[in-house]
């Protein structure tokens, strides 16, 4: 116990020496339509500690350098979803993306995520992301008399759909996919997601509206199988398999 | 701390910008996007049957495929054999004639679904969509059925 203390003890004092500040210019993408119609590319440079969050290099940036710029964040600490960007071509959460991680060497690029409306800077108009979420039903759907008692399930049904309930609807793996960017119209990776979350729930009966559903034209069947989905999401759901097994209890289903 | 910004802020491009708070840019839409009016489903397997439609006869492809590559290119002194007294005598067998016929209704068929696998994603409109589909559809029905035609009226002593 007490060496490793030490040693860190020793490794901290090492890191105060000399300043852990770096210099990083952050490329961010900025689009005002109460100012133009064009979009352009904005350079800021900025020092920061490269362990701090690409998060706080904005905030720095508008709370230091251009109150102008617009992004959503509500809880900052990867729970909450708002704050998805697409941070050096990939869909992260800022909140979640150490500058460490991203090579803060050459300038780290900030945009929107693709495939929304974009209303300022890096907030998109996330509406047709919820309706599509609205549209797979998600919520508990059952027949009969409710229990007195709790609906009671065993630990292994829980296990079944465990991976898709941690979905915060950030819309990095919505945003991710081509077949979205190409056809709105395509549920995405997010609904499938959390209609999975009730479809394999042993205590909802609803299963067969929602297969329905996705059986349909924009539903699972578009989905090419690119994995971008599960590269994207922060929370580490493999969203690509969700969709396979939505496919196959459709096929399942039938024969 | 260091601090710059190395392009001009937004608007200043072009001196006077024709956009204000009260006339904001129009912003760009995504390509059909979902609306609360986006029509429900049509309640078929269709697009179920398309899917499993293209693995299994990838599947089935791949055999008839290479079989078909092998013998016409490398087998047997290669592509230099190949003229019409040996497309008469291979044909002269059911086996083949049946070989190519799936071969051809497997790959047409196969290439066609993914064609409008491709309109669905990349036609924006719904007219071009409606438009590139019904040449693909008239495309396909033509070769397939010139194909078939083919492979069951072949005469050998035609001069």
């Amino acid at each position: 116990m007490a060496t490793p203390t030490l040693e860190k003890t020793d490794k901290a004092e090492a890191g105060f020496a000399d300043t852990p500040y770096i210099t990083a210019t952050f490329r961010i993408r900025r689009f005002n339509p109460e100012v133009s119609d064009e979009v352009q590319w904005q350079d800021f440079e900025i020092s920061i500690d490269p362990k701090e969050r690409v998060l706080d290099a904005l905030h720095k940036i508008k709370w230091e350098l251009d109150g102008t710029l617009t992004f959503r964040r509500s809880c900052a600490h990867g729970i909450c979803g708002s704050d998805a960007m697409r941070i050096n071509g990939k869909n992260r959460l800022a909140c979640k993306t150490l500058i460490k991680d991203i090579n803060p060497e050459k300038p780290i690029t900030v945009e929107a995520i693709k495939g929304l409306t974009v209303l300022k800077d890096l907030v998109v108009d996330m509406d047709p992301f919820f309706q599509a979420y609205r549209d797979v039903m998600p919520f508990l759907i059952t027949k009969g008399n409710e229990p007195t008692r709790e609906r009671l399930q065993s630990a292994e049904d829980r296990e079944r759909f465990d991976d898709t309930t941690k979905c915060i609807l950030c819309a990095a793996c919505t945003s991710s996919c081509p077949v979205f960017w190409n056809d709105g119209q395509y549920f995405g990776p997010a609904a499938i997601v959390n209609a999975h979350r009730f479809i394999f729930d042993s205590r909802d009966e609803g299963g067969e509206q929602r297969l329905e559903i996705l059986n349909d034209r924009d539903g699972v069947w578009r989905c090419r199988t690119t994995f971008n989905c599960t590269d994207a999401c922060p929370r580490g759901i493999e969203v690509t398999k969700a969709i396979q097994e939505v496919k196959r209890a459709l096929i399942t289903r039938r024969f | 701390m260091s601090s710059e910004t190395s392009s001009p802020a937004i608007g200043d491009v072009e001196g006077v910008s024709l956009y204000d708070v009260d006339n904001p840019a129009p912003v760009i839409e995504p390509p059909r996007k979902r609306t609360g009016k986006t029509p429900k489903g049509s309640r078929t397997n269709f697009e179920m049957y398309a899917w499993l439609f293209m693995r299994l006869s990838g599947i089935v492809l791949v055999v008839l495929v290479i079989g078909h590559l092998l013998i016409q290119l490398v087998l047997d002194g290669g592509v230099s054999k190949i003229g019409f007294a040996f497309v008469a005598g291979r044909w002269a067998s059911p086996f083949w004639q049946v070989w190519d016929l799936a071969m051809l209704w497997l790959a047409m068929l196969h290439g066609a679904n993914g064609l409008r696998t491709v309109i669905n994603d990349y036609a924006e409109r719904d007219n071009t969509r409606f438009w590139l589909k019904m040449l693909l559809y008239t495309a396909t029905v033509f070769t397939v059925l010139l194909g078939t035609l083919v492979i069951f009226t072949f005469d050998p002593n035609i001069r």
